[in-house]
């Protein structure tokens, strides 16, 4: 079949847009989530849409499975491999094609660099608000099929918010749009659908992205605590005092640790928790929040207080939550993030649960959190060369996931399911939710060859989880709620 | 039994027997969409607020919850639904405000209907009940079902509850006003589209240029002082007519359409009466232009054109798609609905 699929690809794309060695292809093996590995029959890098139509029609024709991938800094192995499979590399559509600054908006294609269009923009005096982490690698495309975050996105919204109109590619290679040259589009919003499909619905050709202008001014306070629980009800407070922040976001003493040693952002390594507050808009609007945030922050058991109004020192505050991941990094040889997100109210609850889990299993953990959104990142700690450390940090990371759920929150907020979460889905969605879930796969994708096995679980794999004897697909008591 | 239960009875007997179903809450958009026939679904049983956490930004209700008594319990904690859903009546639903998808002056700047749900629990066409999304801001875990059936008009499922994000209300609002003629606007438009205003409203009608801005007294002032005007109004009475229809420019017999476009768009080369809502993307069209013609001049600026109310034309409400989108809508409206019950053709002439 490999013979056949190459031989086939090569009357489409040939020299260095066809991968198909070892060597070639080693490090595509894995995304971001490194834990996951696995090469491909063949890799494609083609150029032109026309390419990758015929690229699609030749797998439908020959059966063979494709999975998209964008800038490969995925946390939940979406972009990872298939071994009977094709990679399909989007990573030369990196063109801007078109700014109108009139509508704020951009086209742009899928591989153009998210950090990248904002660039593009700022002569307009406007950028693209969405800013995950990985901005400076991570492609649009990609941002779709995760619906990305930001510190911003608190403010601003996510990627779902900030894009008006996609063109994506079905499995036969037909050319479909969603979204309107306007705020809305004919017919049901499928490009709410499409947002966070992690390449299983359609390959995402064409973007069009809306872009703010800049804010007059912004300002960002860093507010020490001595207690995690008061830096998150402080949160709260800043909140209910019926402010937006554009970021708010936390870390916790090993993160800060981390952070400074890295980034030298002037944190205060002493402090058991940081917020990071920042507030943008007019002048006027910008000194009364600030004013009041500070106050806020004062009163309610802040023991420092750091204010940052020119772009170089803000700059330098963010430069330690960017950078909070690699950070991060250095203090274990590995270190797995998770993504839940809860409601508010529960952090100190969840919190203190992270703690006692991290001693039953004798693994640290730091936290960082998008705090004004309930979107947690723990980072856990271990090393992948002592064997059993890697089980037993999934194991913990699933923990941490059940424990999001029965609060009320998500497995992920922000990083997709892919394959890392996918059991965790049988315990977010039951069975009927599941089924429609594939129902909606099968609308788009009636061949089932995009991206499969990742996103959604099949209901024999949750009911195998749950130890329960599946017999030709059939479960027993299907009237009872198990998932 | 619980009013969720009940109704999904309904709904798995009426799938076994194909028998079609009309969604009903409080009939303030009946006049929305196509005709459709039916046993009526009363979904105005399914009533009350479910959760409200303010410090959360979260109100979770059920669909019959008249929209008036939300909007009641979000402003005693200074809160609101920043998308101005338009009432169209005083017994709006907050599932009808769903379904239809309506969003009002606001949401260029604040965001639309869909924008702000967060999750729904919903009867799908065989009667399941399901739940998607959440009460959190941020959730990826499975397709975003949820905002899928903003707008669908009921017919990808009966919603039974819905959780929405809400904000702060703004502190304080002013109109600008500026005479300004319809061939102006786009260059307006274009002179001021980089300049991070406090906006959260702009409409254009007849040769007036309406802005609303919205934010702290000085920074209104100052950018009032950076805008000039002609006039300047504090009460927020026009923006309300706008949203609700309640202008003396929908009082017409004419066909009324809801065009959807890029903002700095010309004027479209249609007779008739013309209202810039969305600062441009969302107009409003008095015109008895046949609705081909009127579709055929939108779509050239890459738009949609909605029949919104119809004064007996024969055309189907929403836009007609191309072939390749209808097939795939077709296929998304039979994964939630395979035996077509729920609200036929309402959406849709084909189904
Ligand atoms: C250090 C670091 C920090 C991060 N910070 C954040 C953060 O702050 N917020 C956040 O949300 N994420 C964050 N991420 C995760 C990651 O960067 C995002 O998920 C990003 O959107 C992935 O983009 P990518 O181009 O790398 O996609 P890939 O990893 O290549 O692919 C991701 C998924 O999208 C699919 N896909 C890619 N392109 C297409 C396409 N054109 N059409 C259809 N499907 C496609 C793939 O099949 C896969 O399922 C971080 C990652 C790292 C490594």
């Amino acid at each position: 079949m490999k013979q056949r699929l190459i031989s086939a690809l090569k009357g489409i794309i040939a020299g260095d847009s066809l991968l198909t060695t070892t060597e070639q292809m080693r490090p595509y093996e894995c995304d971001g989530l490194s834990a996951y590995r696995e090469l491909p029959m063949a890799i494609a890098l083609p150029k032109s849409i026309d390419q990758v139509k015929a690229i699609l029609k030749t797998c439908c024709d020959l059966d063979i499975p494709v999975v998209a991938r964008g800038a490969g800094t995925g946390l939940s192995a979406g972009a990872l491999p298939l071994s009977n499979g094709l990679l399909l590399s989007l990573a030369r559509f990196n063109q801007i094609l078109e700014v109108d600054p009139v509508n704020r908006t951009a086209r742009v294609q899928p591989g153009v660099r998210n950090l990248a269009i904002s660039e593009a923009v700022a002569c307009h005096n406007l950028y693209y608000a969405p800013d995950p982490s990985s901005q400076i690698a991570c492609s649009i495309g990609g941002n779709v099929a995760e619906n990305s975050g930001g510190v911003h996105c608190l403010k601003y919204g996510l990627t779902v918010h900030n894009i008006q109109q996609l063109t994506f590619l079905t499995m036969q290679g037909e050319e479909i749009t969603v979204g309107g040259s306007g705020l809305d589009g004919p017919g049901y919003d499928l490009l709410a659908v499409m947002t966070g499909s992690e390449g299983l619905l359609g390959i995402i050709m064409d973007i069009t992205v809306k872009l703010l202008p800049k804010p007059d001014v912004a300002e960002v306070i860093l507010a020490g605590f001595d207690d995690v629980a008061l830096a998150g009800s402080a949160v709260g407070l800043i909140i209910g005092a019926g402010i937006i922040p554009a970021g708010l976001e936390m870390m916790d003493n090993t993160a800060i640790r981390a952070a400074e040693a890295f980034a030298h952002a002037g944190y205060p390594t002493d402090a058991a928790a940081i917020l990071l507050c920042e507030l943008d808009g007019s002048r006027e609007d910008v000194a009364a929040q600030t004013a009041r945030v500070c106050e806020l922050l004062n009163t309610n058991g802040a023991t420092s207080l750091q204010r940052a109004t020119d772009p170089a020192q803000r700059q330098r505050l963010w430069a330690g939550r960017k950078a909070a991941f690699p950070a991060v990094g250095r203090l274990a040889p590995d270190y797995y993030c998770m993504d839940g997100t809860i409601p508010r109210r529960h952090l100190p609850q969840v919190l203190s649960k992270i703690d006692e889990l991290s001693k039953e299993y004798g693994l640290a953990v730091a936290n960082v959190f998008h705090a004004g959104d309930g979107n947690l990142h723990p980072l856990i700690l271990y090393d992948a060369n002592k064997p059993g450390e890697l089980e037993q940090t999934e194991a913990f990371g699933a923990q941490i996931l059940e424990t999001c759920i029965a609060v009320g929150g998500t497995i992920t907020g922000e990083h997709g399911v892919g394959i890392e979460k996918i059991n965790q889905m049988c315990s977010q969605f039951r069975a009927a939710e599941l089924t429609q879930f594939h129902a909606v796969k099968h609308a788009f994708d009636p061949t089932g060859l995009l991206n499969p096995g990742k996103a959604v679980p099949t209901l024999h794999r949750c009911a195998e989880l749950g130890g329960m004897h599946v017999h030709n697909g059939e479960l027993p008591f299907p009237e009872l709620d198990r998932f | 039994m619980s009013t969720d239960i009940e109704l999904s009875e309904q709904v798995t007997l009426a799938h076994t027997q194909a028998q079609p179903l009309r969604i009903v809450g409080g009939n303030s958009k009946s006049f929305l969409g196509n005709a459709t026939d039916g046993d009526s679904l009363d979904v105005r049983t399914h009533t009350g607020i479910i959760s409200y956490e303010p410090s959360e930004l979260v109100i979770t209700a059920k669909a019959g919850t008249p929209l008036r008594e939300i909007e009641a319990a979000l402003h005693e904690h200074s809160q609101w639904l920043a998308f101005e859903p338009p009432h169209f009546g005083a017994d709006a639903t907050l599932g009808g405000t769903i379904a239809a998808g309506l969003s009002g002056p606001a949401r260029p700047w604040s965001g639309s209907a869909r924008d702000f749900v967060l999750g729904v629990r919903c009867i799908n066409g065989k009667g399941e009940i399901l739940k998607f999304g959440g009460q959190v801001m941020k959730n990826v875990a499975g397709y975003d079902v949820s905002r899928l059936m903003v707008g669908a008009m009921g017919t990808l499922g009966v919603l039974l509850d819905i959780s929405l994000k809400v904000l702060p209300t703004v502190e304080q609002s002013l109109t600008l006003q500026f005479e300004l003629a319809e061939n102006d606007l786009s260059a307006w438009l274009r002179q001021w589209s980089s300049t991070a205003l406090p906006l959260t409203a702009a409409c254009h009608h007849q040769d007036t240029l309406r802005l609303r801005l919205s934010g702290t007294p000085s920074s209104l002032d100052a950018a009032h002082a950076l805008l000039g005007a002609d006039a300047r109004v504090s009460d927020d009475q026009f923006w309300n007519d706008l949203r609700e229809h309640r202008l003396s420019f929908f009082e017409s017999e004419k066909p009324l359409w809801r065009v959807s476009l890029q903002g700095g768009a010309q004027p479209l080369p249609l007779h008739g009466d013309c209202l810039y809502d969305w600062g441009g993307a969302q107009r409003w069209l008095l015109s008895d232009e046949r609705a081909t013609v009127v579709r055929a001049a939108v779509e050239a600026c890459g738009g949609h054109a909605t029949l919104f109310r119809q004064a007996d034309l024969d055309a189907p409400v929403f836009h007609p798609l191309p072939t390749g989108l209808r097939d795939l809508q077709r296929r998304v409206k039979q994964a939630f609905d395979p035996a077509g019950i729920l609200n036929p053709r309402r959406f849709s002439p084909d189904w």
